[in-house]
């Protein structure tokens, strides 16, 4: 009688056949020795207590939703033993007990109700829970992204970070919803149905057992294979989905160099895979699930021989038999679903592993936080002591560098791709630490400067100006929270950007598009300056802020800031020499080290490296 | 769920209205139609596991009812039974399992088949379209949509293919089922005819209610994955400017949203399991106490009755197929419509047949313009920044329509500009930031088409040029490139039939082999999303071999060393002036040294040309030019002079007082 169940798990995964697009392209396969986030390495039990920790929510009335959930396992009996009942003790015999019947019907009708609400309560409550502490989740995996050093965050792809707090945290989802109740209510219903069948007749419990054991022991197998099988096609919908962003990110490339038809053979070859992954996976799935059915099948027919032979003996009467038979149902039901549940929760701890990983990271540049200090306004003094750098697992790309940087100067840092440039202004501005070697700023350690102090005081112009996809007046507000339209304007005004601002159709709500892109390379660097200089700090660190700005805009922001930057301290990185030019100090790097140092008046007199690129930037300037 | 693409296919799914209801029946009818046209096969050998699927599940209760009334019961009341009893109620038994067991195959493997070949159908289909359709109209659509539509928008419109033949089973097997009811017990029938349509009713309103909950749970989820992209995407920002506070209670926000959506759809859903659960039992006890009664009158007999109870358990899973395809077809719906609107945009670009002479052309093209105008379309998307505080439940409607041509309001670029270069010249285009440049620069290669005015190569209007044409003759370097997740042999070669000895060349010509032979390895490195990443003079470079690789008749480099340090860039300007290139080449640039390159100087001001000369020329005649070129220099001038005077002023400069822009 255990017919309908199969339906059961063929309606349940005919619905769950969106699942491998729904799934995670398994992120986090990030190649490359360096160093990535940490992988929870925790046992599945160990896993699951920590994720509980971290969402408290998880845990609140839970002992009520147990009670729910209790009752809602127990009533799922009621009708079987209603069924038996009447049989037995009305119809079986040929003279039904109408009377009993009527009021078993109904107590049962009753107790289905119950049941029903009990369920609904349970379901209700498990929803909040469970959505509240995946919330939560969320906001620590983000928060703690956010916290890791720029080296972490580049290691990892942007996109697998992304899922740790979308995908993986979704993963968990589903199985707190409903499997993780599904797995404790399943193994509920088999014990009952177990104890129940066992009032009836206990031979008959042992033949549906030595029915079910293989099954029981081939469903690790099978979900096995098919959690392969999911696996391979959610690689393939990556992949796929990869190339199909090429077509639309690439769109210019691809128009540029007419390799069309290249660009859609590759993406034919991607859908293609694709499709065949998630066939193959389907053909598992379908030679699976209907071994269930076969297993009842077998089952239900042994308990008929056997069930007659014994009754014939008297063992069993005929309405016990049928309700075993209804009871047999209730078996198979949830091993039948136990493939998916088991599923889902192998998805759920990989989940909680990879937000665990994230949040195990230790972030190595931490925020010492309330026990660090704040340094009083004013221009910052900067000073390296034997400073030397290397990218993990990477040669040294900074030696012992031993600089000063006085308060109020204004400083440009030169020298080939590659030198040291940037690695110098990065832990300048603490995105990374000194491997050896300690950065002072005002004879404080660095790493001791609270975050928040440190960050109000000392902001950099990366060089690539990544703007918000929004209006330009909240790129601006980025810098300065809360500013007024007036303090805005009158910041791009003082720049000297205001005809430039003017000359927007829609002014400050110029929408400036997905990372900004809706504004040429050259305004969206202006915008990135503009909102640095609106953050008012005490220490400006430009990383070839203006690169891609004409020249007569660039000298004139050059001398803007020169103007507004008096008495704080400026560090510019450059290729254009016209900011070597214009700074008071010109450090040169080569090849990791600090090669020179002194006014471009003296260094480009000097032969040696920065006459060298002196010598190369006048010749392009006098062509 | 979801990956890192997921949050991709998710965006614009969200932007899923939901259309009348009974236009939506209808035409989602005509959704499934469409694949039933395109897959006859795998549809027929599905519907075929559907029916034995559904026959012998009906005929199994038939079959228990016959082994209850005819084996069990007399052999139990007669206290003896014989072997040829019991082989055949295991016979039956069996029989029934093996059966249903290949129909339930069948209807999995075919219909699983059916659906994955449409999508794969109709994602190639988008996907060439993307390929098909001028960059124009992608300008106009953003990234995260266009994804959606070959990802979420497709899967969507296939989803109902998956439940469908068990769907058409089922009401196959409630036919069956309502008949043999009939038959068996005209009252108890009666008892069904009310449940059965109760449990369809009910799927139906619980479709019709979870439907927009999960739709804006859907959109809300898409939400959180932008929040987290884009923030991710800036973390450096983000981490500049010590804003990680505020952007995560700006996830926050979005994540609590997303909490609140999905509890309301925890409510329909939590209601609507239990009822399902319940009802079919309800059912049963009412055939109990209905067919105790009719027993007892002597209508039916006790193996009628148990067979009627199992069909009650049987047939209530199986309705809830309906229920499946009904919720599933208003997405279907709108899937299919996002799908079309891509499928059937308007403004593909329109290729003439005109090639042009290739084998004797030593030199370039010839490149004119005449009066051509060229305006974006204001801000593809609402310019509003309210978008970044939420959703509201009317904005679910909203969302761009992929297939609608251009027609918002434009802010015109370039005005009436006028270019004839001749075949081999060089030629730099000089203005400040914003003046138009790298339109200008699109329009060359035919990347968008003018609003007015003609473009042409050695006289022919690009419009009329054959498909092909225009990348054969010309290559841009632009001045951020995208590098494919592929080799820097595919990289640079794009599927051109270069050798490793011209990738090489191009390379060394780009400045560009040092950094490649440094490559783990060599040509063969992948570069991208899954390989090195590359630094911005690096990719610049990488642009400029792809370009030179192609031996191009136009090559325009628009600032295209910009992130490359001084040294290099010499070194790279002095390679292409000695290479002596076959090429008309158009180089955007500001440095002298670049327009040093160059026999023309065209400056470009506001969108206009506001002077053509030789750079003495300009430098005499054209102020703007003038200050521009040699910004740099007369800064120098300026401090030299300062300093002499002992002076730090404040800078007076003219410049002061100019526009940016």
């Amino acid at each position: 009688m255990s017919t309908d169940t199969t339906d059961t798990t063929a309606g349940r995964t005919g619905r769950g056949r969106a699942a491998p697009l729904a799934a995670a392209p398994a992120p986090g396969g990030a190649p490359g020795p360096q160093p990535g986030l940490s992988r929870a390495q925790d046992s599945a039990i160990g896993t699951v207590r920590r994720g509980f920790g971290l969402s408290p929510e998880f845990r609140a009335g839970l002992g009520v939703t147990l009670v729910f959930a209790v009752i809602a396992t127990l009533g799922r009996v009621l009708v079987p033993i209603a069924v038996q009942q009447a049989v037995d003790r009305g119809i079986a015999t040929g003279t039904p007990d109408t009377g009993f019947v009527i009021a078993m019907v109904l107590v049962c009708a009753v107790g289905v109700v119950v049941t029903s609400v009990c369920a609904y309560q349970m379901n209700v409550r498990l929803y909040r829970a469970t959505e509240s502490g995946l919330a939560t989740l969320r906001r620590k995996a983000f928060r703690h992204i956010h916290d890791l050093s720029v080296l972490t965050q580049n290691t990892e792809r942007k996109g697998a970070l992304v899922s740790r707090v979308t995908s993986d945290v979704d993963q968990v989802s589903s199985f707190m919803q409903s499997g993780g109740l599904m797995l404790i209510i399943s193994i509920g219903q088999l014990l009952i149905a177990t104890v129940l069948m066992a009032v009836y007749s206990w031979q008959l419990t042992l033949v549906v057992w030595v029915c079910f054991l293989p099954l029981m022991l081939a469903v690790r197998y099978f979900q096995r294979w098919l959690s392969g099988a999911y696996l391979v096609v959610r690689e393939r919908a990556g992949d796929m989905l990869g190339a199909i962003s090429e077509t639309v990110v690439g769109a210019s490339v691809i128009r540029a160099h007419g390799t069309e038809e290249r660009t859609s053979e590759r993406i034919d070859a991607t859908v293609a895979d694709m499709r065949r992954a998630q066939v193959r996976a389907q053909r598992l799935s379908a030679f699976t699930f209907p071994t269930t059915e076969m297993v009842a099948a077998i089952t239900n027919a042994s308990v008929v021989v056997v069930g007659v032979l014994l009754g014939v003996d008297g063992d069993i009467s005929p309405g016990g038999l049928v309700a075993f038979l209804f009871l047999v149902t209730l078996f198979v039901a949830p091993l039948a679903a136990a493939t998916e549940v088991l599923n889902e929760a192998q998805n759920a701890i990989a989940g909680w592993r990879r937000v665990l990983g994230v949040l195990d990271t230790v972030p190595d540049i931490a925020d010492p936080a309330d026990a660090g200090v704040s340094l009083p306004r004013g221009p910052i003094r900067v000073e390296f002591r034997g400073v030397g750098y290397a990218y993990p697992g990477g040669p040294p790309v900074l030696h012992g560098v031993d600089e000063a940087i006085e308060p109020g100067t204004r400083v440009a840092v030169v020298g080939e791709t590659g030198s040291g440039k940037t690695t110098f202004a990065k832990l300048l501005t603490r995105m990374m630490d000194p491997v050896e070697g300690r950065v002072l700023v005002d004879g404080t350690d660095l790493r001791e400067v609270r975050f928040d102090n440190l960050r109000s005081r000392i902001v950099m112009v990366p060089q690539e100006g990544f703007l918000f996809d929004s209006t330009l007046r909240e790129n601006l507000e980025f810098g300065r929270p809360g500013a007024t339209d007036d303090e805005l304007r009158s910041a791009l005004t003082e720049l000297g950007l205001a005809d430039w601002l003017d000359g927007l159709a829609h002014g400050l709500d110029t929408p400036v598009g997905e990372r900004g892109e809706s504004l040429s390379a050259g305004e969206r660097q202006l915008v990135a300056l503009a909102r640095a200089y609106l953050a008012d700090p005490d220490l400006l660190v430009l990383d070839e802020a203006t690169s891609a700005v004409d020249p007569a805009t660039e000298v004139r922001l050059q001398r803007a800031i020169e103007g507004l930057t008096r008495g704080r301290t400026t560090v510019s990185i450059a290729h254009r020499l016209s900011t070597a030019q214009a700074a008071d100090e010109v450090i040169v790097f080569d090849r990791g080290r600090v090669v020179q140092r002194g006014p471009h008046r003296e260094l480009a007199g000097r032969p040696g490296v920065y006459a060298a690129l002196n010598a190369s930037w006048t010749r392009q300037q006098q062509l | 769920m979801a990956g890192e693409w997921r949050e991709q296919m998710a965006d614009g799914a969200g932007a899923a209205r939901t259309p009348t209801r009974g236009r939506v029946f209808t035409r989602g009818l005509y959704v499934l139609w469409t694949a039933i046209r395109t897959e006859p096969g795998p549809f027929g050998l599905a519907m075929f596991g559907a029916v034995l699927h559904a026959t012998v599940t009906v005929g199994s209760a038939s079959v228990l009812g016959y082994i209850t009334s005819e084996i069990i019961l007399p052999s139990l009341r007669a206290g003896d039974t014989t072997a040829a009893a019991l082989w055949t109620a295991a016979g039956l038994l069996l029989g029934v399992g093996v059966l249903k067991a290949t129909g339930l195959a069948f209807r999995r493997l075919f219909a699983g088949l059916m659906q994955y070949r449409m999508q794969a159908h109709y994602r190639r289909r988008v996907s060439h379209t993307f390929l098909r359709l001028p960059l124009a109209w992608h300008h106009r659509h953003p990234t995260g949509q266009l994804l959606s539509n070959a990802g979420s928008d497709v899967e969507a419109a296939w989803q109902p293919l998956a439940p469908l033949p068990m769907a058409i089973g089922t009401a196959y097997m409630l036919v069956i089922a309502a008949a043999s009811m009939l038959i068996t017990d005209l009252v108890l029938a009666l008892v069904g005819f009310l449940v059965f349509p109760a449990i369809a009713l009910l799927n139906y309103v619980y479709q019709h209610r979870l439907s927009p909950l999960a739709t804006r749970a859907q959109a809300l989820r898409a939400r959180v994955s932008e929040v987290a992209h884009e923030s991710f995407d800036g973390a450096l920002v983000v981490k500049t400017l010590g804003r990680e506070d505020a952007e995560t209670e700006r996830f926050t926000a979005a994540a609590s949203r997303l909490r609140d959506a999905q509890i309301k759809v925890g409510r329909v859903r939590g209601m609507f399991d239990p009822v399902m659960e319940a009802l079919p039992n309800l059912g049963v006890l009412v055939v109990l106490l209905v067919g105790v009664l009719r027993i007892e009158g002597g209508a039916m007999t006790p193996g009628e009755l148990v067979q009627f109870a199992f069909l009650f358990t049987l047939l209530a899973f199986p309705i809830r197929s309906f229920g499946w395809i009904l919720g599933d077809l208003p997405r279907a719906v709108v899937g299919w419509d996002r799908m079309q609107a891509v499928l059937t945009a308007r403004g593909s670009t329109a290729y003439g047949t005109a090639r042009l002479p290739a084998g004797q052309a030593p030199g370039g093209v010839a490149v004119t313009a005449e009066g051509v105008t060229f305006g974006y379309e204001d801000g593809y998307r609402d310019a509003s920044g309210a978008d970044r505080d939420g959703i509201s439940a009317g904005d679910l409607g909203g969302g761009p329509d992929p297939g609608e041509g251009g027609t918002g309001p434009r802010t015109t670029v370039l005005h009436g500009v006028d270019l004839a270069i001749p075949p081999g010249r060089t030629v730099a285009i000089v203005g400040p930031t914003g003046a138009g440049k790298s339109t200008l620069a699109s329009l060359l290669l035919r990347l968008v088409d003018p609003d007015s005015g003609t473009l042409r190569y050695d006289g022919t209007d690009l419009r009329e040029l054959a498909k092909g044409e225009i990348s054969r003759t010309a290559a841009l370097v632009p001045q951020t490139t995208f590098v494919f997740d592929d080799t820097v042999r595919e990289n640079i070669a794009l599927g051109a039939p270069a050798t490793d000895g011209e990738i090489w060349t191009a390379l060394r010509l780009a400045h560009a082999d040092a950094f490649v032979r440094a490559l783990p390895d060599g040509l063969d490195s992948r570069l991208g999303e899954r390989g090195t990443s590359l630094s911005g003079g690096q990719r610049q470079r990488i642009a400029l071999a792809r370009a030179l690789v192609r031996r191009p008749r136009l090559l325009v480099l628009d600032d295209a060393t910009s992130a490359v340090d001084p040294q290099v860039e010499e070194h790279i300007l002095t390679g292409l002036r000695r290479a002596d290139l076959a090429a008309t080449v158009v180089v955007i640039a500001y440095r002298r040294s670049t327009i040093a390159l160059a026999d023309e100087v065209v400056y470009l001001e506001g969108g206009r040309v506001v002077a053509t000369g030789t750079h003495d020329e300009l430098t005499e005649r054209v102020e703007g030019y003038r200050r521009l070129v040699t910004a740099y220099q007369r800064d120098e001038e300026q401090r030299a002079a300062e300093a002499a005077a002992g002076l730090r002023t404040e800078p007076t400069d003219v410049e002061e007082s100019e526009a940016v822009a």
